[in-house]
Order: C-alpha cells, then structure tokens, then sequence
C-alpha cells in the first residue's frame, strides 16, 4: 500500500484545518495511507528568506529529524514549502556532511499534492463534481519554482460539470511573498488588488488557489472587496462529492 | 552614484509614487513583453533556450577570465591606435575625461545613452567644470531636460506623458510644442543637429567589448550613437570592466539575445562597431575600463553572476514590484530586480539594504533574464548580508529585530511549544475576530490588515487528526 507522510505546513494547519482535512480525505480515498509526523513545526522558509538564515537552517533541521526517519513520499498542500524542502534544503548543507545526505534524501521524497496525484499516482479524475465557472491562479512557486503548469489544469478539467475559464496575468505573483507583504504593505496591496481586479474581470464564480501564502492572501483581496467570487485551494474542489 | 549616503527608503519612495508614473509604467512593459514573446516564439522556444544557456556560459566565462580578455582588449585597441585609461572609480573617471577635455579645450560634449556614466555622474562632474554636456538620446534629452533620473533602463522616459514633455519643451526650450510624439522628436532633432556639429567631444558607454579585436560595440536606435561618435574629434568610451566578450562569435550570441530582450526586435537599428581610431571618424579614441565596485562583486561567488547583467530591461518589464512602482522608487541608477540586487553590490547594503526586499521571490525576473542571472538567489545572498552580515559587510539590522526572530526560533524549533503557540493564538484572537476574519490587527500586524482582513485561527487539525486515526485504527481492528 502506498504510504504518504502529511506535512501540513505552518499556514495550513492554523488557518486552513478544513482543507488538510480533505486533503487526507482524498489521499484515503484512492487507497494512500497517511502518517503525521506530529513534531513538524515550520519548514524555516519564513526564517531563510527574510535574510535569517541561521535560524532558516535551525528550523529546518528540527524539520529533517521529524521526517527522516518516516518513509514513503511527503505531501504537501503547497508549493512553495515543498520547493523549499526539495531545492533548497540540499543547499543549506556543504556536500559531504550527513544533514546533506539527509537533506537530499528528504528532497527526493517530498512532493505538492496536485504533483503527487498526476506524477506519482498518475490520477487526474477524482469524480469530483463541482457545477461552476473555476478560474485558476497559478502560484510563482508551484508554476515556476517547481514547474507545475499542466498538473492543475488536467485535474480541473477532470471536474464533471466544471468550466475552466481563462484568466488574465495568471502567471502574475499576487503580492503575497512572505515577509515581503509586510515590510512593503502598500506595494503588496496594489499587486493584490492587480490580481483580484483580474479574477473579478474573469466572470468566474470561483478561483483556484493551491497556495496557502496566496490562498489567505487573495481570499483576504476578495473579502475586503465584498465579492461572491469564492477563493478555493484545488483540493477543496476535487474532495466535492456528487451526481456526475 | 557615491552621492546617495543616506538610507534608501523603498517604502516611503514607493508612497510617493504617482496613478500616472504606474499606468506609464505598465503599458511600456506590456508592449515591449508582448513583442518579446512574439519574436522568442518565431525564433523557437527551444532554440532561444539554448541561446541563453550559450549568452550565460561566454558571459561567466568572460568574467571569471576577465584578466586575460582585458588585456587583450587594451592592446587591440593601442595597436588600432587609441587610447587605454583604466578607472578604479568614480573619481578617477571623472579626472580621466576631465583631462582629456581641458587638454583639447573641450566646451561642449554630446552623450550616447549610457547607464554608466548615469551610476558615476559624469555629467554632474562635467558640468561643475563648466562644459556643456547634451544627452542625445530622445529619452535621456527629456530626462536631461527634466532634472530627473531615468525610471527605466532602456527607456528613461516612459514616466513622462506627450503632454508633459510638451510642456517641458514649451518650458525649457522656449518653443511652441505640442503633444505629438514626432513633432517633439523633430524640436529635440533640430535642436541636437547643432550639438552634434559644434561638440568637441563624443561620450559613450558601451554594450560589449570585443577581445579579440578590441572592438566596442554600440547598440543603438536613434541614430544619435553614430553622430556623437563620429562627428566630433574625440571620442571617448566608458565602459565597466565586466563588458567584456571573447569574441565575434560571442557578439553573435549576445547582439541576438540583447535586441530581442530589450523590444522584441530581431535586430537594434544601429549595430556601430569601433576599433581604435578609424580614417574617417574622431582623431582621437579614448577607452575609459572602469571598475567602480566591479572587482569586489567578482570576489563574491554568488553575487558574481550579477555582472552577467546586459541591461535588457527585460527583469524589469516582467516584474510585478517594478510594474506597481515604476523605476525611481528604487532611489537609484539601475531599478527593477536587477537594481535590487546590483545597487546594494555597488553601495553597500547599509545604504541599499531595502532593495533586495523589494521583491516576492516570484521567480519571473530569473526566468526572462536573457543569461540567465540567479536573481532570486542573489537577492537571498544579499537579505543575508544584510540580516546576518557575512564576509563582505557587517550586519545592518537592530538588536530588537533579531531578538523578535530569535524568539521565533525558539517557539518554531520546539514541536510542544509551537502547539502551545497555536493555542494561544486562538484565544488572543477572540477580541479581534469577526466571523472568520480579523479585520484589523494591532502593529505591527497591522501592515498585513492594512491591505485585507487576516483570516481567524482556527479548527483544530491535530485533534482531528488523533481522533481520525483511532477511528481507522478500530475500524482496520475489525476488518483483520
């Protein structure tokens, strides 16, 4: 049976429980067993790249010592913590040195979800059923740092009764970058509301956001300006069940 | 750039920045992206891939022989009869092109667009000295004209609307200008013409400098590149050391990169190639190889790569930053990324250690780069400098903030009290929440609801969790 070690990262588990929820639920679902490291705390990101790259590699080894000694892929519900685990854990440590060896091993191991579903266990159709216009944004560092482009987008079209709408600048960062939305607050807003402005103009009733940094970031966006459109990470549109 | 000594603030740079400056900004990037696109798409997405892992393997292997190519360059150019003067900085530039000026009774000089006279102020230099210098170049004129700094590389004066630079003219020039583009080209033509045929002197920096023959290489489109490097006795070129090429097959490469990452162009209008002092051109041809910060940036392994740079403008286009704040929020000579990084190498990050911040780490700027610079990894290298401190400079930040990120730390690296953290996030939150949002949090949180509500802590996945896994567990019981 294929096993699959959750990590949940930071901003998911403390703002985005429902949608870890479904992610396991999913992962059962098509035959996965689950384990939970439950000493993760943080994968250090935060910490490395504000220019704390001490404590960046602190927290990372904290994060090594939970998962080394699991086995099976690592998956999780975002790109960029997975980026950070398999590009740039390898390069914290000098070659040679046993947190390297770890590092890469760990790094061959750990994939984000829509990667893990298409790549690994070669699934696109989920039967999920979610009757509306779905725009999908795509997160810099899912899209450019792990080079996921099409993994979405066939696991959307798969949706029975979904339509996949264009949308414009779907490859423009949306102004969240970590530490960047608080050291440059109003340069963060303006590129935010460029992104909600473009999923508003979209005419989609809701828009994908398989990112927690981006995901609180644009559901913020679409909040503050009163609208219907309903920000969702992938994985709570394939965990929607019903009639084909 | 030695002028700038007080701290660079991206912030408050950014809040001054005007609806128009933005809007300005946008539609130039969109354009010149657009035709971008078109002309990697015609040339193969393949092939252009391949062209920039070529343009980034001849510039790092021009850069890490520097030595050996610049000497080459220094005696091609003697042999072809000009003139070598090696400038370790700023200063030392300026008394190079001063003399050089007084000793040929210099009184007016006519300028080719050129980003580095820009990052040594040669003009100001100059001017103190009481010579006449004209910037040629459409754009640079209207900055000139204006008082201000270019807001982009290769377009400095995309900020400014027709009907400004008509009001400037009207202004400055004390003619009758109206705000159609080719009239207002024709006022600044007619008004150069003169220029070009009384100056003493031609500057101009240069794109590449050609080993093999010591040939400088110019790429223009105006025209005005080949006047001022002409018409008048002397020419004089200043160009930072890291310009340097092998060779014609090597300017093959990077004459194609260049032109179609700067506009989508297949080729630049002008291409002006020059070796020595040629029959029918200026008596006299002086090479000015300056360093100004280049040879420390070379020390630095990771920051290297930054001198790569062929000032494209493409990082620039494509960034969401640049794109919301125009160029001269940075506060320096080179805005956009590949400012972000290169300003805090050239002045210290003391001065420009905001810089490397001004970015998401989205990634578009190291994906377009025509050589493919590292960008994303050197503005990590420099937040580090200017966080933590490293071999080059001290660290920059107060005791308070890296007592905060200590804090975090330790919460962070211990599993028990991250949960306590969780806990207690919930509970403090209580006076705040609304609904699943918090609309407003207190500083310096508030930076964050400034922009959008920050969505409640909540749900308890852990307990979930525990309580999931036994009910599989009683369930997996019963089914073996």
């Amino acid at each position: 049976m294929m096993k699959v070690q959750l990590f949940v990262t930071c901003l998911g588990e403390n703002l985005l429980p429902d949608m870890l929820q479904k992610m396991v639920g999913i992962l059962e679902r098509i035959g996965v067993s689950c384990e939970f490291p439950e000493g993760q705390t943080c994968c250090g990101q935060p910490f490395f790249n504000s220019g704390f790259q001490k404590e960046g590699r602190e927290i990372a080894l904290l994060w090594m010592k939970m998962f080394a000694d699991t086995d099976g892929y690592i998956v999780a519900p975002s790109g960029s913590c997975v980026e950070f685990v398999k590009h740039r854990y390898p390069k914290m440590f000098p070659e040679g040195t046993a947190e390297h060896k770890i590092a890469v091993q760990l790094a061959e191991r750990v994939f984000e979800f829509s990667q893990f579903l298409t790549n690994i266990m070669e699934i696109t159709d989920l039967g999920a059923f979610f009757p509306h216009r779905v725009a999908c944004h795509s997160p810099c560092h899912l899209t450019r740092g792990l080079g996921v482009r099409d993994e979405q987008q066939r696991l959307l079209r798969a949706v029975r009764g979904l339509e996949l709408i264009s949308l414009n600048d779907a490859e423009t960062c949306c102004g969240f970058g970590g530490i960047f939305s608080v050291v440059y607050p109003e340069v963060s807003m303006a590129m935010m509301e460029a992104k909600v402005m473009n999923i508003m103009a979209s005419n989609a009733e809701c828009v994908v956001v398989s990112e927690p940094g981006c995901l609180i970031n644009i559901r913020g966006g679409l909040q503050k300006m009163n609208s219907n459109i309903r920000a969702m990470h992938l994985i709570e549109i394939l965990a929607q069940e019903g009639a084909a | 750039m030695k002028d700038i000594t007080a701290r660079i603030d991206f912030r408050a740079n950014t809040q001054a920045v005007s609806p128009a400056m933005v809007a300005a900004t946008q539609k130039n990037a969109r354009t010149a992206l657009l035709k971008r696109s078109e002309v990697v798409v015609e040339f193969g997405e393949e092939r252009w891939q391949q062209l920039r892992r070529a343009g980034r393997e001849l510039r790092l292997h021009a850069l890490t022989h520097l030595d050996r190519y610049l000497s080459m360059v220094e005696e091609n150019v003697i042999a072809a009869g000009g003139h070598v003067h090696w400038a370790r900085d700023a200063e030392e530039a300026h008394s190079i092109v001063l003399d050089i000026a007084m000793q040929n009774s210099v009184r007016n000089i006519v300028k080719v667009k050129s980003m580095v006279t820009e990052e040594i102020e040669l003009n100001h230099a100059l001017e103190g000295r009481g010579i006449r210098v004209y910037e040629t170049d459409l754009g640079e004129f209207i900055v000139q004209l204006a008082g201000q700094r270019p807001s982009h590389i290769t377009a400095p004066a995309l900020h400014m609307t027709k009907e400004e630079v008509a009001a400037l003219f009207r202004e400055k020039l004390k003619v009758d200008a109206q705000p159609d583009p080719k009239l207002l080209t024709e006022i600044a033509r007619q008004r150069l013409r003169k220029e070009f045929l009384t100056a003493e002197m031609g500057i101009s920096g240069g794109n590449f400098l050609v080993a093999e023959t010591g040939t400088l290489i110019l790429v223009t489109n105006e025209g005005n590149g080949r006047m001022c490097t002409s018409l008048p006795p002397i020419h004089v070129a200043i160009v930072g050391i890291e310009k340097v090429i092998p060779d014609w097959e090597s300017a093959a490469v990077m004459l194609k990169l260049l032109a179609r990452s700067v506009s989508g162009s297949k080729i630049t209008a002008y291409n002006t190639f020059i070796t020595g002092v040629r029959k029918d051109g200026p008596r006299e041809f002086h090479l000015v190889l300056l360093d100004n910060g280049r040879t420390q940036i070379l020390r630095d392994e990771i920051a290297r790569e930054t001198l790569m740079c062929i000032r494209c403008g493409a990082c620039m286009n494509i960034c969401p930053v640049y794109n919301q704040v125009g160029g001269h929020a940075y506060g320096a000579v080179y805005p956009g990324p590949i400012g972000s990084i290169l300003t805090p190498l050239l002045i210290g990050t003391r001065i420009a250690g905001g810089l490397p911040f001004a970015s998401t780490l989205c990634g578009a700027c190291s994906d377009i780069c025509p050589v493919m610079i590292p960008i994303t990894e050197i503005l990590l290298h420099l937040r580090r400098r200017f966080v933590e401190g490293d071999d080059f400079e001290g660290s920059s930040i107060s005791g308070t903030l890296k007592a905060i990120a200590k804090a975090g730390r330790y919460v962070l690296g211990s599993p028990s009290l991250y949960r306590l953290g969780a806990r207690m996030g919930k509970i403090f939150q209580a006076p705040l929440r609304s609904g699943d949002w918090i609309a407003a949090m207190p500083s310096p949180l508030d930076r964050w609801t400034m922009a959008r509500p920050f969505p409640a802590f909540r749900g308890d996945f852990r307990g979930w969790w525990k309580k999931h896994k036994n009910a599989k567990d009683i369930s997996g019981g019963k089914a073996s």
